[in-house]
C-alpha cells in the first residue's frame, strides 16, 4: 500500500509539462536509435549520459527510461520491415514479421508488434512495482559476502550462459573486468595498469567503453565492409489490426508477457530465451501451424511482449540490487553512479521519489509510444534513409563529443579509438560485447565487496564464502560452471548407446 | 578440463568404423591439434577454420602478461582494513587471461568459431577507409584544444562522411557546421557540457 501511495506520487511528479516533454523526448530518441540499425539502446544513453550532467537526475532518468521503453519499439519496426534485427532480442520478431510484411500485412505486423509491446510493458511495469519491493525487502539483510558471491554469478552467468561460445564470453569477460581495474586503487590509492600514464588515473569511464564498444566499432565495422548500400524497405500502408488479428494476438501477447518478465529479472536471463520459447509456444498452441514460417501473427506477437516484458524485468535487479544484467541497465546503472546515488537495497529509502518518479515515468513513455508510434510509423520509416555516410559521422561526432565531455580531456578520445577497435575486432570474430561492458561497471564492485568481506573476517579467506544465501548462490553458479561437463557426459552417454545399437 | 583433447579423442572413437579416416586421424592427433580436421565431429559442412582467431589469443595472452607485471610491481599493502590489498585481483585476472588465451586458441584451431558462425570470417576488409577514418577521427583529437570544437567537430563528421562515400562536398560542409555549431550552443552554452572554443573563444 505504502508502495502505490509513493507510485502516485510519482506520477503526481511527472505530470508537469516540463518532465512530459523530457519523457516525449525520451521515448522519441528512443524509437529513433532503436530503429536505426547498428545503434541501440544502450548506446543512445551513454551517448546522451554526459548530456545530462546539467540536468536533474529525476529528469535524467525519466528521459533514460523512455529511451528504454522507445529502443523497443523501433526495434521491431527495423525488424519487421527491413528483415534486420535491430538487435539480438529481436531475432526471432524477423522470422514471422518480415514473411507478414512481404505478404503486403505489415501494417499488422508493426500493430500487433506496438500493441503487444505496449500491453506487454504495462504488465511487465506492475510486476515490477509489486517486485522490487520484495527483491529489496529480501536484499536488505544481505552482507558483503553475499553481495560478492550475487555479483559473481551475474560475471560468470553473462560470460558462460549468453552467447553461442563460453570461451568467447569469458574473453570479454575478463577484458572487461582488467578495463575496469585500470586508475587508482580506491582503498590504498595505489595506481594498477596506468603504465605512468597520468590520464588513466582516474580509470576508463564505461560512458567511453560503451560508446567505443557499440558506436564507434560499429561505424568502423560498417566501414570495413563497405554496407554503404541502401537497405531495402518493404513499403507499409496504414497500421491497423481486423478483429481476427486481435483474437490471435491477445493470447501471445499475454504468454509472451509471462515467459518475458522473470527472465528479464535473472541474472543473465536476457530476452533471447523468452522471445525464442514464445516463438515455440505460440507455433505449438497456434491454430494456424501452416502459417508459421509464411508471416503468423502469433508469431511476432507473442516475441514482441516477451521481449519487452523482459525489458521491464532486468529493472528489477538492477534497482533492488544494482546488479546490471544487459548492456541498457549496465549503462543506466553508471548513469546513477554519476549522480552519487548507488543503486541497490538502500534506494528505495534514500532516494524514493527518484525511483517512483522513474517507474511512473515508464508506465507514461509506454502510453506515449503507444499513442504517438501507431499512426506514426510511415513517418519513422523515413529515418532508414538517411544515407549511411551522413548517420555513421553523425555517430562519430555524438561520440567523440560525449566522450570529450566525460573528462574534458583530449585523450579521452584515444581511449575511445583504441576501444572503438576493440569493437571492431569483436564483431569480426563474433566475440559477445555484453560480458565487457558487464564486467567494467561490476568488476570493481566486486572486488570492493571482497575486500569489504575479508575485512570483516579480519583477513580469513572463509570471509569469502559468507552464510546460506552466499552458499546457494554458489551452488547455483557451479551448476552454470559444469552444465557443459554434464551435457558432454550424456551426449557421449546417447552416443554409447547408439553404437551398441548399431 | 582440456577440450581439445577430450573431443579430439571423441572424435576418434566415432570413426572406429571407418578405419581409413581413423589411421589418419590418429596420426593427425598424435602429430599436432593443428592438423585435426574433425570430418566424424560435425554433421554440418566442414567448418572452416578460421586462424585468424589465433591475433586474438596472442592479444589477450600478451594483456595477461601485462596486468599481472603490474600487478607484481605494487607494494604489498596488509594494512588491517584491507587484508589482502590491491594485488590479487589483477594477479587473477591476468593469470586467467592467459588460461582463456590457451583454451581459446585450441578451440580456434579445432575449427571453432564465434556468434556469426564464422560468418565473416572470410570477408575480405576494407583496410584504406578503415585506416581513413581513424586518421580524420586523430585529426579531430590533435585539433580539438586548438581549433575548438565548432572547428574540429565539423571536419571530423565532413571527414568522416567524406571517407564514408559521400560525394556532396559542400552539402556536406554545410550539414557539418551546423551540426557543429548547434551541439556547441546547445549542449555547452546550453546545458554546460565542457567543449572547448579554442581559436572561436570571445567569437561564439
Amino acid at each position: 500500500m505504502e508502495n502505490l501511495n509513493a507510485l502516485i506520487d510519482g506520477f503526481g511528479a511527472i505530470l508537469t509539462p516540463g518532465n512530459l516533454l523530457i519523457a516525449l523526448i525520451g521515448v522519441t530518441i528512443g524509437t529513433a536509435v532503436g530503429m536505426l540499425p547498428g545503434l541501440g539502446t544502450a548506446m543512445a544513453i551513454a551517448l546522451l549520459l554526459p548530456i545530462t550532467y546539467g540536468m536533474e537526475p529525476t529528469q535524467a532518468f525519466i528521459m533514460f527510461g523512455g529511451i528504454f521503453y522507445g529502443g523497443m519499439y523501433g526495434g521491431s519496426t527495423t525488424a519487421i520491415l527491413l528483415n534486420t534485427p535491430g538487435q539480438s532480442s529481436s531475432v526471432v520478431t524477423v522470422l514471422e514479421g518480415y514473411k507478414m510484411a512481404r505478404n503486403g500485412r505489415g501494417g499488422q505486423a508493426l500493430a500487433t508488434a506496438a500493441i503487444g509491446s505496449f500491453v506487454a510493458g504495462t504488465i511487465a511495469t506492475i510486476a515490477l512495482v509489486f517486485v522490487t519491493p520484495i527483491t529489496v525487502e529480501f536484499a536488505i539483510g544481505l552482507g558483503a559476502p553475499e553481495y560478492f558471491a550475487i555479483m559473481m554469478l551475474a560475471l560468470i552467468a553473462t560470460a558462460s550462459v549468453l552467447g553461442s561460445s563460453r570461451i568467447r564470453g569469458f574473453a570479454s569477460l575478463l577484458m572487461g573486468l582488467v578495463i575496469g581495474t585500470i586508475g587508482i586503487d580506491a582503498v590504498t590509492g595505489q595506481q594498477r595498469l596506468t603504465y605512468g600514464v597520468p590520464e588513466l588515473a582516474n580509470g576508463i569511464d564505461i560512458v567511453v567503453v560503451a560508446v567505443g564498444a557499440f558506436a564507434v566499432g560499429e561505424a568502423l565495422w560498417t566501414a570495413a565492409r563497405r554496407r554503404n548500400g541502401k537497405d531495402e524497405i518493404v513499403p507499409v500502408g496504414r497500421v491497423w489490426m481486423g478483429r481476427s488479428d486481435w483474437r490471435r494476438s491477445w493470447g501471445p501477447w499475454l504468454r509472451g508477457s509471462a515467459l518475458g518478465f522473470p527472465f528479464g529479472a535473472v541474472p543473465a536471463g536476457g530476452a533471447e530465451v523468452p522471445t525464442f520459447l514464445s516463438y515455440v509456444t505460440e507455433r505449438r498452441l497456434s491454430k494456424h501451424k501452416d502459417e508459421f514460417g509464411n508471416g503468423a501473427i502469433e508469431g511476432v506477437a507473442g516475441p514482441e511482449a516477451a521481449n519487452n516484458a523482459s525489458a521491464a524485468g532486468t529493472l528489477v535487479p538492477m534497482l533492488a540490487l544494482g546488479l546490471p544484467c544487459n548492456a541498457t541497465a549496465a549503462v543506466m546503472l553508471a548513469a546513477f553512479q554519476t549522480y552519487g546515488i548507488q543503486p541497490g537495497p538502500l534506494l528505495f529509502e534514500k532516494e524514493s521519489a527518484l525511483v517512483w518518479t522513474l517507474i511512473a515515468g515508464l508506465f507514461v513513455g509506454n502510453a506515449m509510444l503507444l499513442v504517438l508510434n501507431m499512426p506514426l510509423i510511415p513517418m519513422w520509416v523515413k529515418l532508414l534513409r538517411i544515407p549511411k555516410p551522413y548517420l555513421f559521422a553523425g555517430i562519430l561526432f555524438f561520440a567523440s563529443m560525449g566522450a570529450y565531455a566525460t573528462s574534458g580531456q583530449a585523450f579521452e578520445l584515444y581511449i575511445l579509438l583504441a576501444l572503438g577497435l576493440i569493437g571492431l575486432a569483436m564483431r569480426r570474430f563474433g566475440i559477445p560485447m555484453l560480458p565487457m561492458i558487464v564486467g567494467v561497471i561490476l568488476g570493481p564492485m566486486a572486488e570492493r565487496q571482497a575486500r569489504m568481506s575479508l575485512q570483516l573476517s579480519g583477513g580469513d579467506l572463509s570471509g569469502l564464502i559468507g552464510g546460506p544465501v552466499a552458499w546457494t548462490v554458489y551452488a547455483v553458479v557451479a551448476v552454470i560452471a559444469l552444465w557443459p561437463l554434464v551435457s558432454l557426459a550424456r551426449r557421449r552417454a546417447a552416443k554409447g548407446r547408439e553404437a551398441v545399437a548399431a | 578440463m582440456t577440450p581439445g583433447n577430450d573431443t579430439g579423442s571423441h572424435t576418434s572413437v566415432d570413426s572406429d568404423r571407418d578405419s581409413g579416416v581413423d589411421s589418419v586421424l590418429e596420426s593427425g592427433l598424435e602429430g599436432s591439434l593443428a592438423s585435426t580436421a574433425e570430418p566424424a565431429e560435425s554433421e554440418a559442412p566442414a567448418p572452416k577454420r578460421d586462424l585468424a582467431q589465433l591475433w586474438v589469443c596472442g592479444f589477450l595472452a600478451v594483456l595477461g602478461v601485462l596486468v599481472v607485471v603490474d600487478a607484481a610491481r605494487l607494494g604489498g599493502f596488509s594494512a588491517s582494513n584491507d587484508p589482502i590489498g590491491p594485488k590479487p585481483v589483477p594477479i587473477i585476472l591476468g593469470v586467467l587471461l592467459v588460461a582463456v588465451a590457451v583454451f581459446y586458441a585450441l578451440d580456434a584451431v579445432r575449427g571453432g568459431h564465434g556468434e556469426d558462425e564464422g560468418a565473416n570470417a572470410g570477408d575480405r576488409y576494407d583496410w584504406k577507409t578503415i585506416g581513413l577514418l581513424c586518421a580524420v577521427f586523430i585529426a579531430n583529437v590533435l585539433l580539438i584544444d586548438w581549433l575548438g570544437w565548432v572547428i574540429s567537430g565539423s571536419l571530423l563528421f565532413w571527414g568522416c562522411a567524406i571517407v564514408l562515400g559521400s560525394r556532396r562536398y559542400f552539402l556536406t560542409l554545410a550539414a557539418a557546421v551546423v551540426l557543429g555549431l548547434a551541439t556547441f550552443y546547445g549542449f555547452a552554452i546550453g546545458l554546460g557540457l565542457g567543449l572547448p572554443a579554442g581559436v572561436l573563444q570571445g567569437i561564439l
